[in-house]
């Protein structure tokens, strides 16, 4: 047997508890814990990674959501925190969750925080460069935004169910929510936004110019969040 | 020199965040980087029953997912208005527009 063939079987009886040992082993307990500290450690990782999801559907069905997702998206990367990469899609396929509908978008948002944590450093502009814009070369401007930069949209108040589930947080309200994260230090912040902001920053992160991203209303909203996140990182 | 009166709009935008921005940095001082502190359970170590020998449990809860009905906070959630969170679909508050 070469050595490559050892390893897939190995790595499927680890997923798959009713499959017999790998040829070459011989203790099913060892190889039980094994296999045990595998979904564990797997499992753990999600609802470290996905906390509020974890808050809302309890113990016992997250156990049962993280054990099918495992089966159906072993990892990809020695990375445990790129683990969780696929969740939200998951949740949103994953029929025993439909009972939740906004649950698909709060791993979403969860995910997100995630992504803009890892996310490469860069330095904002400071801000006195940008006082010293002449307005037509403001207006004509594209913005660099910081690759932690991340912009939601749910038709559900998912940012309100994440901060109930924050340490004081309050009860969450209704609609749809809006939401820019940024991080402006060390941990990703997520903030609410305006229809109008929203649209508006769509357009900055996708490359329009500052004039044509102000056709969506007043930016006033959209530079105070960017500026007070360290989000513009440059100006072409 | 003249701007048109659009650019002057946004310029009046930016110095207002200018300005509300200086106040929130002088908030926010007194910060230091501090490298090789991973958010818990993004390092590649998980300590706690991971890495114990959690011995020869069953683990495959595939059986029995398709039973189960979440039963975390969501009908706990208070809302305004005597509002509560619920495990089946809802109609009310629906976004308009």
């Amino acid at each position: 047997m070469t050595g490559r063939s050892f390893q897939a079987d190995f790595a499927r009886a680890l997923r798959e508890p009713d499959r017999p040992l790998p040829d070459g082993l011989t203790d099913s307990r060892r190889f039980a814990v094994y296999r045990n500290t595998h979904a564990v450690t797997l499992a753990e990782a999600l609802a470290q990674g996905f906390p509020v999801v974890a808050a809302l559907v309890g113990a016992e069905f997250f156990a049962a959501l993280a054990g099918a997702y495992r089966m159906a998206h072993p990892p990809r990367s020695p990375l445990l925190r790129l683990y969780g990469r696929a969740f939200p899609d998951f949740i949103a396929g994953f029929p025993p969750a439909a009972a939740l509908p906004f649950l698909a978008d709060v791993a979403r948002l969860e995910w997100a925080l995630l992504d803009s944590a890892e996310a490469a450093d860069a330095p904002a502009l400071p801000p006195a460069s940008l006082a010293a814009l002449p307005p037509d070369r403001l207006y004509a401007a594209r913005l660099t935004l910081a690759p932690a930069v991340r912009l939601l949209s749910s038709a559900h108040p998912v940012l309100s169910i994440w901060r109930a589930h924050q340490p004081g947080g309050a009860a969450p309200g209704p609609g749809a929510e809006r939401i820019l994260i940024t991080r402006p230090a060390f941990d990703p912040v997520p903030v609410a936004l305006s229809e109008a902001s929203f649209a508006a920053l769509r357009m900055l992160a996708s490359g329009a110019t500052v004039g044509e991203a102000a056709r969506h209303g007043d930016l006033t909203e959209v530079f105070t969040l960017l500026l007070d996140g360290g989000a513009i990182t440059g100006l072409s | 020199m003249s701007f048109s009166p659009k650019s002057l709009a946004v310029a009046g935008s930016l110095a207002a965040a200018l300005a509300a921005h200086a106040t929130t940095v002088q908030a926010a001082s007194g910060q230091e980087k501090c490298y090789g502190v991973s958010l818990a359970g993004q390092n590649d170590c998980a300590a706690g029953p991971g890495t114990t020998c959690a011995g020869t449990s069953k683990v495959d809860y595939q059986g029995n997912a398709w039973k189960l009905v979440p039963a975390g906070t969501c009908t706990t959630m208070a809302l305004p208005d005597g509002r509560h969170g619920s495990t089946e679909p809802l109609t009310r508050d629906m976004p308009t527009g």
